[in-house]
């Protein structure tokens, strides 16, 4: 195994460590707001480590420039995702554990369109 | 088979992300669910390819990871228009 | 250790299952089945079926979830519940049982996975592999087989695309119902996402990227994984994505409906025609080896048009369907 080879275990592994955790932490978190936060450890230093670690061992080809081009995308696309989905949980009226409803920011469940 | 620890984690977490999806139990917990399932499965299938030999496979963890937030949008576009017509509806009733 | 990869994902796949038929909120019914999706994605990847892959990549990443979710929006969010009906619901259960069983039973029969013994590896697939390099000459062998051996299957499938997107249009309507104009702007712009501003940048700098990722699959369907089906329908989620940014209204303006109506039509009829042509030029149908001087670069003409006719009409169909639901929903 060359050394590039054992950067690269090492990094995937440690992806694979952060994933894991990030999978833990959206079954145990209490509330969907924190389990969003901790889905975002696998988002992105996961799928940081892993892309790195797999551009690693496919050196200099075109896979390499798709693995980058997946990196960049997944990069920019999860955290809209995350917006959309904690968007849409707010304006149905979803509030945080641990808020009471009139402090909600929302802008009032029979209010006017924002 | 410097693939093999990082293919069982994320192999683990997709059974996690489907107990929670399953499990609930707000309906945006299962769409969480969903987005992290999504992604988990973009890196399952670019580590795989890897794993099989077969590295031209990427092209299908590019699809998923260019395409794969459009259900979320949709998501929102869904709730938001559901907010608006029970508003919508609320006005209505009180006039 | 495909095969543990393989049983593990199916025992995922069985539970996903199990849990969509149990739930009564359709809402959670279509997220679980975005999930299906995923599953059967990467378990066709791992039996090397990488165009099927893409194809369900294709399709349950980018339009399912949207088409379900605007069906979602024109009916009732719970599954109602006929209460008394326990007994009748006992019929169903005890046929599928049977039907299972039975087919269970008969894959005891079935050749291992794998076995080269095997009739599939014994009959036809051989000969795909062998001639497909003399007298196609392109790498996979997949588009190979489907556009030009089998291409009257394709050209089936098509059709079948093409009766569907009818079909939905029959049911949904065709033409836009008279709504007073200042009202219907009003409700295309609040179910546009155009008011929220990150949405909005990133998702409009991704459609070209994916317009331009679908080009790649549909031209380069010939080398690697990818054809006209799994073009339409990753052009259509881009321009679908559009639509869900910036309002329906301008998504139309973008690719209007007449538009659609020609593409539809003219994907299938170029297939078709194609057809036509190598008969005219003194072939059979669909043999594309008499469109060039050279059998194998009519071969790789033919390809070229029939998998562009395909990828316009799918796109143009998908395209159809979900105008068709966002319109009935801003009624």
């Amino acid at each position: 195994m060359g050394v590039v080879e054992l950067i690269s275990f090492v990094l995937m592994t440690a992806g694979g460590f952060c994933v894991f955790v990030g999978g833990v932490g959206v079954l145990r978190m209490p509330d969907l707001y924190t389990r969003m936060h901790a889905a975002s450890v696998t988002d992105t230093a996961g799928l940081f480590l892993v892309a790195t670690g797999l551009m690693l061992h496919a050196g200099w080809s075109l896979p390499l420039f798709k693995l980058v081009a997946i990196l960049v995308f997944l990069l920019v696309t999860s955290p809209t995702a995350a917006y959309a989905l904690a968007n849409a949980a707010m304006l149905s009226g979803h509030p945080p554990a641990g808020v009471r409803d009139e402090t909600v920011p929302s802008a009032g469940r029979d209010g006017e369109t924002p | 088979m410097i693939f093999y620890p990082v293919v069982f984690a994320l192999l683990v977490t997709m059974a996690l992300a489907i107990v929670r999806a399953v499990k609930g139990p707000s309906l945006y917990d299962r769409v969480l669910a969903v987005n992290m399932f999504g992604t988990k499965t973009v890196l399952f299938l670019a580590v795989a390819s890897y794993l099989m030999g077969r590295p031209d496979f990427l092209d299908l963890a590019l699809a998923y990871a260019l395409i794969n937030s459009i259900g979320v949008m949709a998501v929102l576009q869904f709730f938001q228009s559901r907010e608006f017509r029970r508003r919508y509806e609320h006005r209505h009733e009180a006039e | 250790m495909t095969l543990v990869f393989g049983v593990f994902l199916l025992t995922l796949l069985v539970i996903v299952a199990v849990a969509i038929v149990r739930s009564t909120n359709l809402f959670a019914a279509v997220m679980l089945s975005g999930i299906f999706s995923l599953l059967m994605a990467v378990n066709f990847f791992l039996l090397d079926a990488a165009d099927v892959a893409l194809t369900e990549a294709a399709v349950g990443a980018g339009v399912a979830t949207v088409l379900f979710l605007s069906a979602l929006a024109l009916t009732a969010e719970h599954e109602q519940v006929r209460p008394g009906g326990a007994a009748l619901q006992w019929l169903p259960l005890v046929v599928a049982f049977a039907t299972g069983g039975l087919l269970i039973y008969a894959t005891f029969q079935n050749p291992v996975i794998g076995d080269p013994n095997a009739p599939v590896h014994q009959h036809v697939a051989p000969w795909y592999l062998e001639n497909t390099p003399e007298l196609i000459d392109i790498p996979n062998v997949v588009t190979a087989v489907l556009g030009s051996f089998r291409g009257f299957d394709t050209l089936g499938e098509v059709f079948v695309v093409f009766t569907a997107g009818i079909g939905v249009l029959s049911i949904l309507g065709l033409r836009h119902t008279l709504v007073e104009m200042t009202s219907a702007e009003i409700d295309a712009r609040q179910r546009s996402l155009r008011h929220h501003l990150i949405p909005r940048v990133v998702g409009r700098g991704m459609v070209p990227f994916i317009l331009l990722f679908a080009l790649y699959v549909q031209f380069h369907g010939e080398y690697s994984p990818g054809g006209g089906f799994q073009a339409g329908a990753i052009a259509a989620a881009a321009i679908i994505l559009y639509s869900l940014l910036e309002g329906d209204d301008r998504g139309r303006a973008l690719v209007p409906e007449w538009l659609l109506q020609i593409m539809v039509a003219s994907g299938a009829l170029l297939f078709g025609g194609v057809g036509v042509v190598c008969m005219l030029l003194g072939g059979s149908f669909l043999d594309y080896s008499v469109l060039a001087e050279v059998p194998s670069e009519g071969q790789h003409l033919g390809l070229l048009l029939i998998e562009l006719g395909v990828g316009i009409t799918v796109s143009g169909v998908l395209l159809t369907v979900f105008h068709a639901f966002a319109r009935r929903a801003s009624r």
